[in-house]
């Protein structure tokens, strides 16, 4: 059967994608029905504490754990003495990889103490209070060490890594010749740009709850952005066949890359249910979620820009210096998104890491992207305000028609409609060029833009689609909703393409047992589960349809297969709509209850390519990966300085991207506003301190460590410019998960510099930040 | 935390009685502190004696002023048009602390005896000389952007992070406390909390197993005209940074008199003696304004993190000023 690009732009029936729909599964929320990975109530359960370490370095000299023992209800106390042994640890290179670990240390296989928070002892007891008092009675004894806490400790240890980010982005970059061009650039700026510490904070911690069905079959309830990933993890830790691991997660309450990867708990938990043949379920304590599950890295990123006279940009020079742990080169790949922002001809990038006593950093919410922006975009505005331009005048001086990363078109870019669209709802022509001359009473009030961009990665997954003659659906894939929607954009996209209404369609998701999904992370989620619903809906309506065209009874008998188009339900001759049938009826009278299909969903191969990559015709598959695929937009923002307190209030917001198709308008303002509050609480609020000679956070409750209340946001405009992508996949969908964050820091930054003259280069801008500040 | 037993109690005999005949017992009110310091480990008290039935209740208007009892709760003190009316500061200081939820069980004593927010306190791994005497401060030398760089000492710099206490010693309240004995005494709030010196342990002249019964605060001009400025690092759901409590009795723009207490920069309630001097009888004048802040920062000693706090209780207590004046 052939492609139908009519589901796409021309479906004569308007449909529910896009519409903002309601979340299918808000009433169970809201009602304390949708159960969450520590919320099964299993036969025989009990309850793991994590007990971890005072100090940051040295050797764990003795456990006593009799006392703990002795409390009624304790099972076990487990140390790297007794805790069963897993098959494999990413102690080393290979189990690393292997297990796919985001971290090459298992905590608990030896007396080796190497960051603050790290654990010591799982405590298991009948009941989770008697478990907390238990691992309170541990005692252990430990030989300390000086840790080392940051890079910026003078003793820190500090390389020019070859790979970052666990191998995956490269330590140097080199594009075109970026030192001789800055040294002849007319205009030259350097700054210097830090990042404070920051963690995720899901408001749902970290929690595993691991039953061994059998010796070697194992079921675990998890906090996971990916259930397939933590299953592979999980086998390769516990020396098991891929299908005897089962992982399990029907809600997720936030993740935001902290759930990206499978954690210590997680197989701590599952070599104690083990090790106390009963189920284990493990949940975090706040305090445990700031060393449990990753951060983003405290760095310091050095920008030097080289321009004409007229803005035009020749050099970029950038880098960054930031901690990683005793064991991996981690940190965020800041440089990508400043090598491809702009036209600019010469680019280079350096990182250098120092390795201190802290666990190894983490994709974090818009990772690389998020404080790569905030160093190019606050250098664009510098540039803007040195030559008398506008910042957004400046950008499009620079705006870049093809990726000068790679050289390769865009795949679509609508980043000048969301300049222009921006702002004119923001009304940004009121804007008073001048820095620090815009008052409001006492208080300051500045302007500042910025652009956002975010990859399309690169993924793959899978759906299936049960439909029933009676009408009704199952959609499945094991892709997992953050709680961003992912069940109702689903639901959405498989009644459209199954012509149902969405009451009518069930989708299912969080569970291995299910078609294998990617990770929902690098907003890969939306697009790829998408087109893999949709693909597995074309399939079954190209079985029905060769079901019809053999079956004599049929209004379509012996049509050609590429003549029929379904619509609302009905197989029909594309060229005569009046000659077709219901699919019920087909399936009735072919004795059949139900039919499935299945469809792969794949980065690259275009909604033009047919139904899947795989069959997707190698003219397109080609041209396609000829693309380079990217989310665009720009935040405009309003705030409003006391200079003599301090104090940056946003008080207003707009953004504007092109992300491709937009799935669903509701889902996709709200995830477009909740990525933008994380970049407010970035750039005003959020930070973890880390004492420099313990190495420990002295923070870690959501008491001291702030991130936005209400108070602190205005009302926020989002819009999205109408993008029809032919490349990124079948649903022409980019996804939003991370653009919403980007770019967000440095227009709160520009608007403060608008405001007050002053700029602010450390983030988070707090109040002592701004002090000593009058209007100039 | 720790195994513990609970026991509740109806009257103020019964409570001083459990509290001082048990080993480790501690009373509990709101237990928005107790319960928290407990589950860090913090503090390990074997019973918690619950007083929230002991009928120290009330707002009222007395010929002393005003009557709060100290089991009323944080939320109801705040919008009580009495407190709203005549002593605004206090409202204020109440509305603009912790979250409503925290505001609907916290008690008006427990407030006043909420610890500190000192990192190293909050965790057990670290020393800390309030925690464990003698195991050393390492916030002198550490995180101390929040710490007091008022009544500090080489022991210690925690800053008392309550707003209510601040309001209360602006105002001259009055606190009546009970012993186990039945034996009453009234102590100004200004000389409830003590500075840490060489014992932080030791945060009040309260003694093992005395109740706070209820806080008297006298009526006056200066209490009708008050108001609290609290800056922090987010709009709402913040301990301060800086905050004032200020009353002015201003005629004919000459001060008459005047109150002065500032947040988030003392180890207690910090009331500025000094800063009121210079207001009283002077021209309700930002010069004025700007005279008295320098002099209530005058003994101010920063550390590394905290220098910004010098400039911003000043700056705080200026704004405090003029917006009060100018009302
Ligand atoms: C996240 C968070 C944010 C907060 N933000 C703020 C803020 O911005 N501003 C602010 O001011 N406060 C803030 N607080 C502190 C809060 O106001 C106090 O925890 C609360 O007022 C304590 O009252 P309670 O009744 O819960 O005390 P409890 O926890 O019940 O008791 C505290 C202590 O007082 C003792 N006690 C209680 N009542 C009496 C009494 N009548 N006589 C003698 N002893 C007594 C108890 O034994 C205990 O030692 C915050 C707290 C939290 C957890
Ligand atoms: S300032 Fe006080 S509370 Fe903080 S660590 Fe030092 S002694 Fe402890």
């Amino acid at each position: 059967m052939e492609h139908e690009p009519a589901f796409f732009e021309t479906s004569p029936t308007p449909g529910v994608v896009g519409k903002p729909l309601n979340r299918v599964d808000g009433r169970d929320k809201v009602m304390g029905k949708a159960k969450y990975s520590a919320e099964y109530p299993l036969p025989g359960l009990t309850y793991g504490v994590l007990k971890t370490s005072d100090i940051a370095k040295g050797r764990i000299q003795s456990i006593n754990a009799s006392a703990a023992l002795k409390e009624p209800g304790v099972l076990a106390v487990f140390t790297h003495l007794n805790l069963p042994k897993p098959a494999k640890t990413p102690n080393d290179a290979e189990g690393k990889k292997a297990i796919g670990a985001p971290m090459g240390f298992l905590p608990l296989t030896s007396d080796a103490i190497h960051y603050a928070g790290q654990p010591v002892a799982l405590v298991v007891a009948d009941t989770f209070e008697r478990a907390t008092q238990a691992a309170a009675l541990v005692r252990v004894s430990y030989a300390a060490e000086a840790p080392i806490a940051a890079y910026t400790d003078k003793r820190a240890q500090r390389f020019n890594p070859e790979k970052i980010q666990d191998g995956k982005a490269d330590g140097y970059t080199r594009r075109g010749d970026a030192q001789a061009a800055m040294a002849a650039a007319p205009v030259q700026l350097t700054a210097v740009y830090t990042h404070a510490i920051n963690h995720h904070n899901p408001m749902e911690p970290g929690a595993t709850t691991a039953i061994w069905e059998a010796p070697d079959r194992l079921t675990v309830y998890e906090s996971t952005q990916g259930v397939t990933r933590t299953q592979k993890s999980l086998s390769a830790y516990l020396g098991l066949p891929q299908d005897q691991v089962r992982v399990v997660t029907k809600y997720l309450g936030g993740g935001f890359g902290c759930k990206g990867s499978c954690w210590p708990h997680t197989v701590l938990t599952a070599l104690a249910a083990k090790g106390v043949g009963r189920p284990v379920k493990l949940v975090l304590s706040r305090k445990q979620q700031f060393t449990s599950m990753g951060h983003r890295e405290d760095q310091t990123q050095t920008l030097r820009l080289g321009a004409t006279k007229e803005g035009k940009l020749l050099a970029l020079i950038h880098e960054k210096t930031s901690t990683t742990s005793p064991w991996d080169n981690y940190a965020e790949a800041n440089s990508k998104i400043i090598n491809l922002l702009y036209d600019c001809p010469t680019f280079e990038s350096h990182y250098e890491l120092a390795r201190a006593n802290v666990m190894t950093s983490t994709f974090t919410r818009a990772p690389g992207e998020a404080p790569g922006s905030f160093a190019i975009e606050c250098s664009m505005d510098d540039l803007a305000y040195q030559l008398g331009l506008d910042p957004i005048e400046i950008r499009l001086r620079n705006y870049a028609e093809k990726d000068p990363s790679t050289g390769q078109p865009w795949s679509s870019k609508s980043l000048r409609q969301c300049y222009a669209r921006g702002a004119e709802l923001f009304g940004w022509s009121k804007r008073n060029p001048k820095a620090g001359v815009t008052k409001n009473g006492r208080l300051l009030v500045g302007y500042g833009m910025a652009t956002a961009s975010y990859p399309v990665h690169n993924s793959q997954g899978t759906a299936r689609v049960r439909l029933y003659a009676d009408g009704h659906a199952v959609v499945q894939a094991g892709a997992t909703d953050l709680g961003t929607g992912t069940y109702t954009v689903m639901t959405q996209v498989a009644a459209d393409s199954l012509g149902l209404a969405p009451d009518k369609v069930r989708f299912e998701l969080g569970d291995t047992k299910l078609p294998t999904a990617p990770n929902s992370g690098g907003s890969v989620a939306a697009g790829t589960v998408s087109s893999s619903v949709y693909m597995a809906a074309q399939d079954v309506w190209e079985r029905l349809t060769k079901m019809a065209i053999k079956d004599p009874k049929s209004p379509l008998f012996k049509a050609k297969a590429e003549d029929v188009a379904m619509e609302n339900g009905r197989l029909q001759l594309k060229k005569d709509a009046s000659k077709g049938e219901d699919f019920k009826a087909l399936m009735k009278r072919a004795g059949i209850d139900d039919i499935e299909g299945s469809g792969q969903g794949k980065y690259g191969s275009g909604y033009e390519a047919g139904q899947s990559a795989a069959t997707a015709p190698d003219a397109h598959k080609d041209e396609a990966g000829k693309h380079s695929m990217h989310s665009f937009g720009a935040h405009f923002c309003e705030v409003q300085v006391d200079p003599d307190l301090g104090t940056v209030r946003v008080t207003r917001w707009v953004s504007v991207h092109g992300a491709g198709r937009i799935l669903n308008a509701k889902t996709a303002r709200s995830q477009i506003i909740g990525g933008s509050i994380f970049g407010i609480g970035a750039a005003l609020m959020e930070a973890t301190a880390r004492d420099p000679h313990y190495a420990r956070y002295t923070n870690a409750d959501l008491g001291d460590y702030h991130i936005p209340v209400n108070a602190d946001i205005p009302d926020m405009t989002v819009e999205f410019i109408d993008e029809h992508d032919p490349y990124i996949n079948a649903m022409g969908v980019k996804g939003i998960g991370e653009i919403s964050m980007v770019g967000v820091s440095a227009a709160v930054a520009n608007a403060v510099f608008h405001a007050t003259g002053k700029r602010v280069r450390d983030l988070p801008i707090t109040p002592d930040k701004i002090l000593g500040t009058k209007s100039v | 935390m720790n195994n513990f037993s609970y026991l509740s109690t109806t009257t103020a005999k019964d409570a001083t009685a459990a509290v001082t005949g048990t080993k480790g017992a501690a009373f509990i009110a709101g237990g928005t502190t107790v319960l928290d310091l407990m589950k860090l480990n913090v503090e390990n008290h074997s019973e918690l004696v619950d007083i929230n039935l002991v009928p120290f209740k009330g707002i009222e208007q007395t010929a002393d002023g005003l009557r709060i009892g100290a089991l009323e709760r944080m939320s109801d003190v705040g919008e009580h048009p009495l407190v709203v009316q005549n002593y605004p500061v206090i409202s204020q200081s109440l509305l603009q602390a912790a979250s409503p939820q925290l505001r609907n069980m916290a008690s008006i004593g427990g407030n006043l005896l909420q610890r500190t927010r000192c990192g190293y306190f909050r965790d057990v791994a670290f020393p800390c000389n309030k925690r464990n005497p003698g195991s050393g401060c390492p916030a002198q030398e550490g995180e101390n952007r929040n710490l007091a760089i008022l009544g500090g000492s080489k022991a210690c710099i925690a800053t008392h992070p309550g707003d209510l206490g601040v309001a209360l010693a602006a105002l001259d309240a009055v606190l009546l406390l009970e012993n186990a004995k039945g034996k009453q005494r009234r102590v100004p709030l200004v000389d409830f909390h003590v500075v840490p010196g060489n014992t932080p342990q030791r945060e009040t002249v309260l003694e093992p197993g005395e109740l706070i019964v209820s806080v008297t605060v006298p009526a006056a001009a200066h209490a009708r005209k008050s108001m609290y400025l609290k800056v922090r690092d987010r709009a709402s759901y913040a301990f301060a940074l800086a905050s004032a409590a200020v009353g002015l009795d201003v005629q004919g723009g000459q001060i008459r008199t005047a109150r002065v207490a500032l947040g988030g920069v003392g180890t207690k309630p910090w009331r500025s003696v000094a800063a009121e001097k210079i207001l009283t009888g002077a021209p309700a004048t930002e010069a004025t304004f700007r005279a008295a802040a320098a002099a209530a920062v005058k003994d101010a000693q920063p550390r590394e993190q905290n220098r910004f706090k010098v400039e911003l209780a000043q700056n705080t207590l200026v704004r405090a000023l003029l917006e009060l004046s100018a009302a």
